[in-house]
């Protein structure tokens, strides 16, 4: 009995189109020292414009406990509010209780156009 | 008129079985007799959750599209809707005040010993459940705090180790907390969850009637003519009325003076705000884990923290069956340690989690 309620309260799969490449928007939206979060399918992704105008982009999930992190221009570092983890400009976990990077992302510029792309 | 009518119900149900135990009934007079009322007024409180819950449900839609929509409006469209609402969420943070209360005074007062064991348990129980009303019910104005903090607390069951990530996605209705986690929660917590609390509360408060309250510590060695005894009826619950009433008005206060806010509405992709806390029973909790590095002895931390949980709560729940001797032994102050260190670990942690 306990059997078909069980697999009625999980949920089926829903089929998601498979996206690995994205536009996020163009340079000039982008100012210097700034971070957006934008949409990568279901998942958050992070883009942000570093000091010398180069960009990078990562998955906007804090590894601890999935919060969406922040780009923090005064610490010059990736924060998450929920339990103040932090990453440096790379995705490494630099000081609280995050155990993993975030993953990285590839920014490539198409004329004016920002892409961000999954790394395979 | 009315002893027709007692006849009348009497002769069909026999009232007059009931009316005797109440006559009979009588409740321990001593040291820390304060502290018996609180579980009444838990019980009171989970009364008005049940009047004001249903309240809600008159105009509440469980969408991800209409939940905080349907809030805003029951707080300012319908009338005297803000006020349903701020009873409600007041009346639940009481409710938890009062069960935790409840819980350590009986703790403190070594009142679950035998042959009140299962009382004990049943009330951990309980205390897991309005935890856990709380939890579900928090989501439900689908905002910006209630979206991470369910993202946060579902992912810590997920943490746990083999049947976690199933746990949570079976809770999440989905991988992520998405719109299909909503109706979800929504069922549980005015479903599922009532159903279940008032099975175990009637079995709780059956065995308080059958066992009676627990005596005082130290009226072992009292003569029976010497220990104070006051009558259930009307006494005790004249008592409890009146500790009700005083409750209640806290709670008008509370609602009419700080109505509950509703903040923004949850944005999927959008970062977690600065300052973000969950509710203030799970804010020890919330505060540890941001104490625990990443990673220790090659262990996640977030891992160990959860685990540290499990093992704190288990102790908890078996404490009248570890601590099974008399006053002053080795045994009892070191279960009474162990309950002043959880309860000291909760107080720091809620007080930092506030402060820092």
């Amino acid at each position: 009995m306990a059997y078909p309620i069980v697999r009625y309260l999980i949920p089926p799969p829903i089929p998601e189109a498979n996206i690995s490449s994205i536009r996020v928007g163009s340079v000039g939206d982008f100012s210097p020292e700034t971070g957006i979060i934008f949409q990568f399918g279901r998942i958050p992704g992070i883009l942000i414009r570093l000091e010398n105008g180069q960009f990078k982009a990562f998955s906007a999930t804090c590894t601890h406990l999935s919060c969406i992190v922040q780009y923090r221009g005064d610490l010059n570092q990736i924060w998450c509010a929920c339990h103040n983890g932090r990453f440096d400009l790379t995705g490494r976990n630099v000081a609280g209780p995050p155990p993993r990077p975030l993953e990285e992302y590839d920014v490539k510029l198409e004329g004016e156009e920002v892409w961000v792309t999954k790394r395979a | 008129m009315w002893k027709r009518l007692r006849d009348w119900i009497d002769q069909r149900f026999e009232t007059g079985l009931l009316i005797d135990f109440l006559k009979k009934k009588k409740v321990p007079h001593g040291k820390g007799w304060f502290w018996y009322y609180f579980g009444g007024v838990a019980l009171f409180l989970f009364v008005v959750q049940v009047i004001s819950g249903i309240l809600l449900l008159f105009y509440y839609k469980a969408s991800a599209d209409s939940a905080y929509e349907s809030i805003r409006f029951i707080m300012s469209q319908v009338k005297f809707g803000w006020l349903v609402r701020s009873v409600h969420s007041w009346a639940g943070n009481l409710m938890v005040l009062a069960v935790f209360i409840h819980m350590f005074s009986v703790f403190f007062l070594r009142a679950y010993r035998k042959p009140r064991e299962m009382t004990w348990i049943s009330g951990v129980i309980l205390l897991l459940l309005v935890m856990g009303f709380g939890f579900s019910g928090y989501l439900l104005p689908w905002n910006e705090l209630s979206y991470f903090a369910t993202k946060v607390g579902t992912d810590i069951i997920g943490v746990i180790p083999i049947v976690g990530k199933a746990m949570m996605t079976l809770l999440r209705g989905s991988e992520e907390v998405t719109g299909a986690t909503l109706p979800r929660f929504y069922g549980i917590h005015v479903a599922m969850l009532p159903l279940i609390f008032t099975l175990v509360l009637t079995t709780h408060l059956i065995f308080i009637q059958v066992q009676g309250m627990s005596e005082p510590r130290g009226w072992e060695t009292v003569p029976e003519e010497k220990k104070v005894h006051i009558p259930f009826f009307p006494n005790f619950v004249l008592r409890d009325l009146l500790l009700w009433l005083i409750v209640f008005n806290i709670l008008a206060v509370l609602a009419v003076l700080f109505p509950w806010e509703l903040g923004q509405k949850a944005d999927l992709f959008s970062s977690a705000p600065a300052g973000i806390k969950p509710e203030w029973y799970f804010l020890f909790m919330f505060q540890a884990l941001k104490y625990i590095p990443g990673t220790v002895l090659f262990i996640d931390g977030e891992l160990l923290g959860i685990l540290a949980f499990l093992i704190g709560g288990l102790f908890w729940l078996l404490i009248p069956f570890l601590d099974t001797t008399d006053d002053g032994t080795a045994r009892a102050r070191g279960i009474k340690l162990g309950g002043t260190f959880i309860l000291l670990f909760i107080v720091v942690m809620t007080v930092l989690g506030f402060v820092v």
